[in-house]
């Protein structure tokens, strides 16, 4: 793992105590919360509905036993003894005090971790795989570059003050695990036709209330480039997305306005400005980068204990099939422990839980975890061997919940229970369904299933890219839920559709079941998953099944 | 046609913790709900809002809530959002739920 610099421990260290006088002079009243309030969100420090929030980076969702320990000592010292992992690999604390803040900063950069840019209309934590360096499918790992990225992006000059936030997502892998093409920039790895790793760069992804699918803007990027390509990209950016309308102002919409040969010729012109000026980054440099991420050494003894302990234990054996990934190498296992249980709030861990995934991660996984998107975390290098006794200690510990890609396997934005920008709660929703479905025992029947919840038009909850979205509206003073359906985040990145009118809080569990009927009777065997009668048979048969009135009306 | 007024209070956040807090008639701040001040009228309103704007080291980002008035008086929030706040989450016993309820 990449271990902080003296020019990195001693930044963090400064932005701190910087922070530490600019909450002092707020309460001394020196500065107006108007003033104040930019300061704060650079740090990560949000206002929301019953309290204050931070949020803090993991950069590329790769933390150690030691930082995951660490957040647990806040969560219990600072918090109410839980943080909540979220959709961008973060993490957040949803109680601190304005004045704990700062040396809740200072507990973080102890452990060489921060909160800065996880806000504000900057370049913000770059997301990434959370498989990488164990992916079977991956050329690369691309956390080097995410690295750099990072360090290339922190207080950057240029980039401190763009029309609007900007997110970037790397994957290393063909399969797209990161959403790379819902992001402002997806880098994917690809090889040249002559076999050389570089980046597909795709520009012009995202969510939210105009939700719009990544375009290539270079099938093939060099990744000596990357840095000045990346700066053409956001000098662009700078110069012509929009200002003046804060809902126009993500890049997606100025790739859209400008159409993909313009900004592509205007990307160009300006690459070769910057790379003719561009020294190159120091190879000393990158070569450091890439060692603090050398795979660990792996065992590769053969054992065949994980076959037999599941041959004797159905619990483990469905843990497995669920939740345990292929690894790169074959005695080892990639790990994803749920933190979907039965009813419970999706992504949330107890700080005692968080110190047993550290202890897990040092016992059994080479010092590594990793937050995903997805709201779980990974265990990314495990033996096979050690499975039985990993798996043992997670029961113990109520992490065991074998529903990785299932139908409760929700993501869920914080929504109403905390965030101020919510239009309605999501968390509930995803209690409901998960509580439901856990009920009828239907689960490994249904298959693989996304949904994702989100609680305002935002799509924190990434609704537009689960085979099942929902979306929380405030209708007329009432919560009401609209459902998309068709949406895909990965490769075959795809929007969702919306299905109708919104459901009552009330009658979305049994819409959800209704939608699962019908895929049910529909499929043409059990292999075909959800996603794919979708696309086989379109929208209408749901349609006509959430909504056999209108469908009546119709035909009448 | 002018949209009938709606009774409304005056409510932010506690600058140090955070949390959800209303205006009272005595110009101070409280925890509870039942105890914010009414305005009647929109011009009571504004009044309200302008003494809940004086604030500045004790709350943060006040403004002015629907409320509907009980039979005693005592107003309850109007929008569910509102509601919520007088709570606090629905996922976790925790915010105002979880706070003795005389404080």
């Amino acid at each position: 793992m990449y271990s902080y610099s003296d020019f990195d421990a001693r930044f963090v260290r400064d932005r701190v105590a910087v922070f530490r006088e600019q909450v002092a002079r707020r309460l001394d009243g020196s500065l107006t919360e108007d003033e104040f309030k930019p300061l704060r969100l650079m740090n990560g420090l949000y206002l929301q509905l019953h309290a204050y929030m931070l949020r803090v980076a993991i950069p590329y969702g790769t933390l150690n036993s030691r930082q995951m320990r660490q957040l647990a000592h806040i969560a219990e010292r600072w918090d109410k003894g839980y943080g909540h992992f979220t959709t961008r690999q973060n993490i957040q604390f949803n109680w601190p005090k304005l004045c704990d803040v700062p040396d809740i900063l200072d507990a973080l950069a102890d452990v060489e971790m921060h909160a800065i840019q996880t806000s504000g209309n900057c370049i913000r934590n770059v997301t990434a795989d959370h498989f990488t360096g164990a992916a079977v499918d991956e050329i690369e790992d691309p956390r080097p570059t995410a690295e750099l990225l990072r360090q290339w992006s922190t207080d950057h000059p240029e980039f401190s003050f763009l029309p609007r936030k900007f997110k970037i997502a790397i994957t290393g892998s063909p399969n797209d695990r990161a959403v790379t093409k819902a992001h402002d920039i997806g880098l994917r790895m690809v090889r040249s036709a002559d076999g050389l790793p570089g980046y597909e760069v795709m520009v012009g992804g995202g969510l939210g209330r105009t939700p719009m699918i990544g375009k290539v803007v270079r099938a093939f990027l060099p990744k000596g480039d990357l840095l000045p390509y990346l700066e053409a990209i956001m000098s662009v950016y700078n110069r012509k997305g929009r200002r003046d309308n804060k809902y126009k102002a993500r890049i997606k919409i100025l790739v859209h306005e400008t159409g993909l040969d313009e900004i592509q010729a205007e990307i160009e012109a300006a690459f070769e400005t910057i790379r003719a000026a561009f020294p190159g980054v120091d190879p000393a440099l990158v070569a450091a980068i890439e060692a603090a991420f050398a795979p660990p050494v792996f065992d590769n003894t053969r054992s065949f204990a994980l076959e037999a302990a599941v041959d004797a234990d159905p619990l483990l054996r469905s843990w497995v099939e669920t939740n345990v990934a292929e690894h790169k190498n074959p005695a080892y296992g990639i790990v994803t422990v749920s933190l979907k249980p039965v009813g419970g709030t999706p992504g949330d861990a107890t700080a005692d839980q968080m110190r047993v995934l550290a202890d897990l991660a040092e016992r059994y996984g080479h010092d590594e975890l990793r937050v995903s998107h997805e709201q779980n975390i990974i265990l990314p290098h495990v033996r096979r061997a050690d499975v039985p006794a990993l798996h043992a200690a997670l029961r113990d510990a109520g992490l065991a919940t074998a529903n990785i890609g299932l139908i409760t396997d929700i993501i869920a934005c914080p929504g109403m229970d905390y965030c101020a920008l919510a239009t309605a709660r999501s968390i509930p929703i995803a209690q409901e369904i998960s509580q439901r479905f856990d009920d009828l025992k239907l689960e490994k029947d249904i298959g693989p299933l996304k949904i994702k919840i989100s609680g305002c038009i935002n799509a924190c909850g990434h609704h537009h890219v689960g085979h099942i979205g929902i979306l929380g509206l405030d209708r007329a003073g009432v919560e009401n839920y609209q459902i998309t359906l068709g949406g895909d985040g990965t490769e075959s990145a795809a929007i969702g559709e919306r299905v109708g009118p919104g459901f009552a809080a009330d009658d979305l569990v049994p819409a959800i079941e209704t939608l699962i009927d019908i895929y049910l009777d529909l499929r043409e065997g059990p292999d075909e998953t959800f996603l794919q009668v979708y696309r086989r048979l379109g929208i209408d048969p749901f349609r006509a099944g959430l909504y056999p009135q209108e469908v009546a009306s119709h035909a009448a | 046609m002018a949209r009938a007024f709606k009774p409304k209070i005056a409510t932010a956040n506690d600058l140090l913790e955070g949390d959800v807090v209303y205006f009272t008639q005595e110009g101070t701040w409280s925890r509870r709900h039942s105890d914010a001040e009414v305005a009647q009228t929109e011009s009571a309103a504004a009044l309200l809002l302008a003494r809940a704007q004086g604030h500045p080291l004790k709350v943060v980002g006040p403004y002015l809530a629907d409320v509907t008035l009980a039979g005693d008086g005592t107003p309850e929030p109007a929008h569910f959002r509102e509601a919520f706040r007088t709570r606090g989450p629905s996922n976790y016993f925790h915010g105002k739920q979880a706070e003795p309820s005389d404080v």
